[in-house]
């Protein structure tokens, strides 16, 4: 079988996002970028597969984003999938998740995936608009919230549950088709030292946005819907107080401090 | 130090980093409070490779050097300085001398062993009336046939009762005292081992430190590491790679007080400001992150002669001594910053302070260090 896995390299979650000066885009200096969490669920949902199915299964990660997300790709090579590839122009800058799915529907098409996996959202923006929309422009059906992933024996239909308010629900579905993975699908493996090394040797393709077939207009901002204005911070939190002293006297500073500052009780 | 490194070394310390981070750290308080050995954790470690990492690839390692082995092992400590001491003893005290003084027999038979984590290593020097003076061993080993025959008592055996393999330097000659010493690889499984008394301890809780007693103990001829009567220098080569070991011990409980200084006096406030703002405060950090970059650099540096061949010996008596003080002294400022609170099991920094004792006693005193290295420096004048 191929497989295939959308990735996005985004900001760790333990990072210190600041917002630059024109409130239109965060800091990007100083940032530690990781894959986003819920996209490891999709690898290793893949890589579980792969080796379920064996014979000459593949697993291909590809993402679209900056120089930087070849760290990205490589993490995932370490996991075990065999070949990455990079969508990486100038061109992309700026755009939004449609003009991404176009990207990345150009770049899916050729290959012919039988299965494609996707986290289900990326934690810096929290869209989840981009799997779905190239499952659209790939003609293909989709399931998102996927917490239980079963192939059909005859590797041309898949069973899963999803996640659905007050319950779950179980789907049916024809191969190819593209899943977005929810948490509790599996527990993503971390790359052994061994894996690591092998990564080095894997391949990562790169291709701009000539190479996909599109032009100036159907990327970048002139490709895209919506176009992003401002980003503003959320209320600041104060520093944590901690209240010393006997306990009595304690109690009832906090209490003092829950109704007068806090404004809890 | 980032910038000292190359992509895959970087990659290494990542991977290293993680599992700290996600499955060692959430159990380290724990496993301390329990005394318990995490066994679980070790098979993490030996999956992904890291309880190989000095083994040839051919033999199922990662075929790495000291230099990556440091780097894995500073991220281990710094979440739990007892699985760092288990590792570390693994790597570099017990695969180590198999690999660079046994036959190739030895080697194919052993090593792979040790690299999947099948077998824990352990190191078996340390006698009742032979610390610092190690030569002063009575161990003895006596030819039969093909056999040796061991009897003794070994102390202070890290990771004694769970290891398979150990490493035992007995006396195989009473004529000359370090010439009369031979390093054997015993199996845990030979008639004859039984693990004694298990030591409690001030700190590094989570790794258990026993006796090891040897009563007609029967090892193949074969399992002689290098020559007969070449032991006490195996001993020696060996523990040069075991002062980095430990010099990396150091530098990652070291780094974990910094973390914990700096973040508790930032959350902390008196006066109306975190207690970082105080000047006092300021100084102390600054200090504790010097001294932790300056001890980062000379043990990088000893790994990195290591690495190639060179003579490391100062270097690493060197490195293992302004380390282990680095990290006593940031142990016990970290636990300072934190005031009383610094007191209770609520805070890692007791933990920090208990397990950074050691590395000022163990793999040589600090006294036994200065010797070395006065010993070096002299021989450099003395033309």
């Amino acid at each position: 079988m191929k497989i295939g896995v959308l990735i996005k390299q985004v900001p760790d979650t333990e990072s210190k996002i600041r917002i630059g000066p024109d409130g239109s885009d965060i800091v990007r200096e100083g940032i530690k970028y990781v894959m986003n969490p819920y996209d490891e669920y999709a690898v290793e949902q893949a890589l579980q597969i792969k080796e379920k199915v064996g014979g000459d299964s593949t697993v291909t990660v590809v993402s679209l984003g900056p120089a930087s997300v070849g760290e990205t790709l490589r993490t995932a090579l370490a996991m075990g999938a065999d070949r990455g590839v990079h969508l990486k122009d100038d061109l992309f800058a700026g755009q939004d998740a449609l003009a991404t799915a176009r990207a990345l529907s150009a770049a899916l098409e050729p290959e012919g995936f039988d299965l494609l996996f996707a986290g289900k959202m990326a934690i810096d923006d929290n869209a989840a608009a981009v799997p779905t929309a190239v499952a659209e422009m790939l003609g293909m059906p989709h399931v998102n919230l996927v917490f239980g992933f079963t192939l059909g024996d005859d590797q041309r239909s898949a069973t899963v549950r999803r996640r659905i308010d007050g319950g779950e629900e179980v789907v049916e579905c024809a191969l190819p088709a593209l899943f977005t993975c929810e948490k509790g699908l599996n527990e993503p493996r971390y790359a052994s030292l061994t894996g690591i090394m092998k990564a080095k040797k894997k391949p990562i393709e790169e291709k701009n946005a000539a190479a996909l077939g599109l032009g100036p207009e159907q990327v970048g901002p002139d490709g895209s819907g919506a176009r992003r204005t401002r980003i503003l911070p959320l209320a600041e939190r104060g520093a944590c107080k901690f209240i010393d002293g006997e306990p009595r006297e304690a109690v009832r500073q906090l209490v003092q401090l829950l109704r007068g500052e806090a404004k809890v009780i | 130090m980032l910038h000292l490194l190359n992509d895959e070394e970087r990659r290494l310390q990542q991977a290293a980093r993680e599992f700290a981070d996600r499955d060692i750290a959430p159990q380290a308080d724990a496993m301390s409070r329990e005394g318990r050995f995490p066994a679980a954790l070790l098979r993490r470690a030996a999956e992904l490779g890291f309880l190989g990492m000095l083994v040839p690839k051919e033999l199922g390692g990662q075929g790495q050097g000291n230099f990556a082995l440091a780097l894995v092992l500073e991220e281990i400590n710094r979440a739990c300085a007892s699985v760092g001491v288990t590792v570390s003893v693994h790597n570099s005290l017990a695969t180590s001398p198999i690999l660079r003084f046994g036959s190739e027999a030895l080697r194919r038979k052993y090593l792979p062993l040790l690299a999947r984590g099948e077998q824990l290593g352990a190191y078996c020097l340390t006698e009742p009336q032979a610390g610092s003076d190690a030569a002063a061993l009575v161990t003895a080993a006596v030819r039969d046939g093909d056999t040796y025959v061991l009897n003794g008592t070994k102390l202070f055996v890290t990771t004694g009762a769970e290891a398979g393999l150990y490493i035992v330097f007995a006396r195989t000659d009473t004529a000359h005292k370090t010439r009369g010493i031979t390093a054997f690889v015993v199996e845990r499984a030979s008639p004859g081992v039984s693990v004694g008394k298990v030591e409690v301890k001030l700190g590094l809780r989570a790794s258990h430190t026993v006796e090891i007693l040897l009563q007609d103990c029967r090892v193949p001829a074969a399992n002689v590491l290098g020559e007969v009567g070449e032991g006490f220098k195996i001993a020696m080569h060996t523990l040069d790679g075991g002062r980095i070991g430990i010099a990396t011990q150091s530098l990652g409980i070291a780094q974990a007080c910094l973390d914990a200084a700096a973040r508790f006096a930032l959350a902390r406030e008196q006066g109306g400001e975190p207690v970082a703002r105080s000047q006092i405060v300021e100084q102390k950090l600054a200090v504790m992150a010097t001294e932790i970059e300056a001890a980062r650099l000379l043990t990088y540096s000893a790994a990195r002669l290591r690495d190639q061949g060179q003579p490391c010996a100062k270097e690493a008596s060197m490195a293992k001594l302004f380390a282990s003080q680095t990290c006593n002294r940031a142990a016990r400022e970290a636990l300072q910053v934190h005031g009383t609170y610094g007191y209770l099991e609520d805070f890692p920094a007791e933990r920090f302070f208990r397990d950074a004792r050691v590395t000022e006693l163990y793999e040589g005193t600090t006294e036994i260090q200065k010797m070395v290295i006065a010993r070096h420096v002299l021989k450099q004048y003395a033309g």
